[in-house]
């Protein structure tokens, strides 16, 4: 499995994996900032396209980069729709603190 | 071998910038060590081969993140004039930053040139070479037998857009903004606008 220079499909996968776990670990430290929240879900994303391209290069199937390029899209989708909320959240509440929404009773 | 150097190099920091994302006390430098990892993953993703998805990568993600920035600064008060004092403080870390950063970008071309990283295969057969480039193949591959799914991105960016406009977009309040009423302008005589007064000296006028 482990080829040239020593670096097989294993070591992107932990890096992959690092970088999930800081995502959802950002996500629960940084609770009282939206901003924050949204870094740490474009880690999680990053992760995820880091996985796809792995294994784009390991199966040498391109397809695994077509994928890549969905989740890129999604991506970005939801950082506007995401930003866009907090704009009009921000209007009508002048700061965006996590901690006073709670109107949703959720 | 220049190979494992940089994959481990890439590696290292963009997990360490990933560390830096969550754990930094200030959203901007939040926001800036988000670029840092973007730019060391988009360097892993060259070594493997994907250059095209690095790339794109490098565009969307710190175009995105730039404009991230921008939210971080219009919607949390952030003192940027203290920020701007550690000046001689945060030098030498730039500066390490800048170093590290020209580092990477040597080591990506060496090990590029090298031949990039070979992942294996599933069955430990050979790695046949690729006969054409990345971006060749994977546009034969996005316009032919994915065009539906390169459609349905297309469509999913086109709802993400009108969303954010929709959700954003404010109506003009009523009496906000006075409407223009043009029959009103041109009913308008000099004799309704101006009258002649004649004060007396030291007097004020009463309008």
């Amino acid at each position: 499995m482990i080829s040239a220079g020593g670096i097989g499909i294993e070591h992107y996968l932990t890096v992959g994996a690092i970088l999930f776990v800081l995502g959802v670990l950002g996500i629960f430290l940084n609770r009282k900032n939206v901003i924050v929240i949204l870094m740490a879900v474009e880690l999680i994303l990053l992760a995820v396209n880091l996985n796809l391209v792995a294994f784009s290069a390991f199966m040498q199937d391109l397809v695994g980069q077509i994928f890549a390029m969905l989740v890129l899209t999604v991506a970005a989708a939801e950082a506007a729709i995401g930003l866009a909320i907090l704009v009009i959240y921000f209007r009508g509440h002048g700061s965006i603190a996590v901690d006073d929404i709670n109107q949703m009773k959720g | 071998m220049i190979q494992a150097i940089a994959f481990y190099f890439f590696a290292t920091i963009v997990v360490g910038a990933a560390v830096m994302v969550i754990m930094a006390r200030n959203p901007v430098h939040s926001v800036l060590w988000l670029i840092m990892a973007f730019f060391n993953a988009a360097g892993l993703m060259v070594l493997v081969g994907a250059e095209f998805i690095a790339m794109l990568l490098v565009i969307v993600y710190v175009g995105a993140v730039a404009v991230l920035f921008l939210f971080v600064v219009m919607m949390l008060d952030i003192d940027f004039a203290a920020m701007r004092a550690g000046f001689s403080r945060n030098a030498p870390l730039g500066l390490a930053v800048a170093a590290v950063l020209l580092a990477e970008l040597l080591l990506a071309v060496g090990a590029y040139n090298a031949g990039g990283l070979t992942l294996g295969t599933p069955n430990g057969a050979a790695m046949q070479a690729a006969e054409t480039s990345n971006i060749e193949a994977l546009g034969a591959l996005l316009y032919g037998r994915y065009i539906a799914l390169f459609e349905i991105a297309g469509i999913i960016l086109l709802v993400a857009m009108i969303g954010a406009i929709v959700l954003t977009f404010q109506p003009p309040k009523p009496g906000a903004r006075a409407r223009q009423d043009v029959g009103k302008q041109v009913r308008r005589r000099p004799e309704d606008a101006t009258v002649m007064k004649n004060p007396e000296v030291g007097q004020g006028v009463e309008l």
